[in-house]
């Protein structure tokens, strides 16, 4: 039946293109789950043995210092975790303030112009921030301030809540504007102010999804690399105290950055390295896979409320 | 008089609302402006022929940035490679065959995972996998693969909903004329969502090109006297060569600080403004 010759092609020569096709783009879909799943399975594989050559109790220890043999991550946790919280504190308030500007104040032209200039901040590289972090922002912090360095974590905190907060803008903004306009035409008829409205009426509507948007921006912080490396002064020392804001820190992320380079492949500070991955990776899954159920469950909600 | 005082007490308290909100939004836009504008100003003068087109000299404090820039292309181009077939391929399987069942489900989030894992994370993965497992060694490949495992989801989530926009009476009709699914998706609905398609590898590719983190284990070189031959060679990349020139190399003059900075901001945010006009244009040209 089928015939080589014509380009055309008889049915039997479609069906069988349209079959390996088919399977093709399948495969593709399924690509996603194969690279996560690879992903973990080689940050297992490489970091795992660190279970075994180095002792809990050592791993969790206050003293990272791997040229002695000392594996103690928690100062990097700690120091994450401050940097992230100082990001928190500035990129919530601006990024769903600039969110509810921009979805429920602003004018039509000012919109237009607020919206591609956060994408812009979303697009700046993290390397160009951390550069400018050192020669600018440092410096000033380590006058105004009066600091023996500029290099802290509230450097870091400072540029990360920039990086983070067009995550936050955006995601924010989408959850206002699904807001059901009926919500705001209630409330304006029922006499409330704008102002009013927005506090009382949109604002609780779009919690989860504003929830969503906080929970991104703080993945989006805790996984930033190249501007906390850059600006955080490197000092794996434990920040636990507010005052540790003011003093150089080294997030888990700038001390992958910083050492994996020099390290020799299969060595107890190579596998320690990939350990530490594995944790961020395990951050990002609970943070990711607990923002979109939360979208999910607050869309069925809405279905249900609408129905 | 108490319900006159209420209401403008109302009334004041909408006003000051408004009022810090603006400030708000001032606040978090007005940096950009200024970031932007600064680094312009002081890399401007540092850009010339030379700049662009020359190896760097006397460990890199004079001298051009051209194999940076020359790398970074590559880089792009070698993500795009990749992740430009296998992410519109995706987008088509998840916009026109894939089913509404659990499976789908965790094909979405695999996704949302991807874009939320650490770029650091990805180097290790590139790493791990790529350097020395498949032992591509640090190399222009190495890095490529990298990227666009890391590019993605941002493709695959944008091409995706632009597939999702073409209206579904355009399958019905192209189906009825006897046309099969993959005809349909070739001749049709790709064509009609070919604008998002595009801008969304753009954006993909523009996260590619200005990140670091990725290639700094798996193919990015302090230094290189030449070009590379090969994907197997490794290459020097603009965002790398900014981070080193800004941190690893003492007495490193200003201007060329900038003027890198320039460049790769020029690169980076060209991308983004030629996704912005395909995207408004085929919006304004849009029928349906």
């Amino acid at each position: 039946m089928s015939n080589p010759g014509n380009s055309t092609g008889t049915k039997s020569d479609l069906s069988w293109q349209e079959y390996i096709i088919t399977r093709a783009i399948r495969a593709a879909g399924y690509s996603a789950v194969v690279f996560v799943a690879l992903i973990f399975y080689f940050l297992l594989r490489e970091g795992l043995p660190t279970l075994g050559e180095v002792s809990f109790s050592d791993l969790f220890a206050l003293r990272w210092y791997p040229i002695e043999n000392y594996f103690g991550i928690l100062p990097l946790i700690s120091g994450t975790v401050i940097v992230t919280l100082g990001a928190a504190l500035i990129a919530v308030p601006f990024g769903i303030g600039t969110a509810i500007f921009i979805s429920e104040i602003a004018p039509r032209w000012a919109r237009e112009i607020l919206k591609p200039l956060v994408e812009l901040l979303g697009g700046l590289p993290s390397v160009v921030l951390g550069f400018l972090g050192i020669l600018v922002l440092a410096p000033n912090l380590r006058i105004l301030l009066n600091l023996p360095t500029g290099l802290t974590a509230l450097a870091g905190s400072i540029l990360l809540g920039a990086i983070a907060l067009p995550t936050v803008v955006s995601v924010a903004e989408d959850a206002l504007d699904t807001v059901p306009r009926s919500y705001r035409e209630g409330a304006w008829a029922l006499g409330a102010t704008r102002w009013q409205t927005i506090w009382r009426v949109t604002l609780p509507a779009a919690r989860s999804g504003v929830l969503t948007a906080v929970m991104l921006g703080i993945g989006r912080a805790i996984g930033e690399t190249m501007t906390v490396m850059m600006v955080t002064g490197n000092a794996p020392v434990l920040a636990v105290t507010p005052g540790a804001l003011f003093s150089p820190v080294r997030t888990m992320t700038a001390t992958i950055a910083a050492e994996m380079g020099e390290v020799a492949n299969g060595s107890v500070h190579y596998h320690t390295l990939f350990f530490i991955g594995m944790l961020l990776f395990i951050f990002s899954l609970v943070i990711n896979v607990t923002a979109s159920a939360v979208v999910f469950r607050s869309k069925k909600r809405a279905e249900k409320v609408l129905s | 008089m108490l319900k006159k005082f209420f209401s403008m007490n109302r009334n004041f308290t909408q006003r000051l609302g408004f009022g810090l909100l603006t400030l708000m939004a001032a606040m978090t836009v007005l940096p950009i402006v200024a970031v932007v504008i600064y680094i312009i100003s002081q890399g401007g003068s540092a850009i010339s022929l030379e700049f662009l087109t020359g190896f760097p000299r006397d460990g890199m404090r004079q001298g051009g940035i051209m194999p940076a820039i020359v790398g970074t292309f590559y880089l792009t181009v070698g993500t795009a490679f990749f992740s430009v077939p296998l992410g519109v391929a995706a987008a088509i399987y998840l916009s026109e065959y894939a089913p509404d069942n659990w499976l789908t489900r965790i094909i979405r989030i695999a996704i949302i995972n991807l874009s939320g894992i650490p770029s650091v994370v990805y180097g290790l993965f590139g790493l791990g996998l790529f350097v020395l497992f498949l032992k591509f060694g640090t190399s222009i490949l190495s890095a490529s693969l990298t990227l666009s495992i890391m590019t993605l989801p941002v493709i695959i989530s944008t091409a995706e909903e632009a597939l999702r926009a073409v209206p579904q009476s355009f399958r019905t009709v192209s189906i009825s004329l006897g046309a099969t699914r993959w005809q349909t998706i070739r001749r049709i609905v790709v064509p009609e969502a070919l604008p998002g398609i595009i801008t969304g590898v753009i954006l993909g590719l523009e996260r590619a090109a200005g990140e670091t983190a990725p290639i700094l284990f798996t193919g990015a070189s302090f230094f290189l006297p030449r070009l590379p031959n090969s994907v197997f060679d490794a290459t020097m990349a603009l965002p790398y060569h900014l981070f080193v020139i800004s941190t690893q190399v003492p007495e490193m003059p200003f201007q060329i600080q900038y003027g890198t900075a320039l460049v790769l901001i020029a690169f980076v945010l060209g991308m983004n403004l030629i996704a912005t006009v395909i995207r408004s244009r085929a919006r304004a040209r849009r029928q349906w």
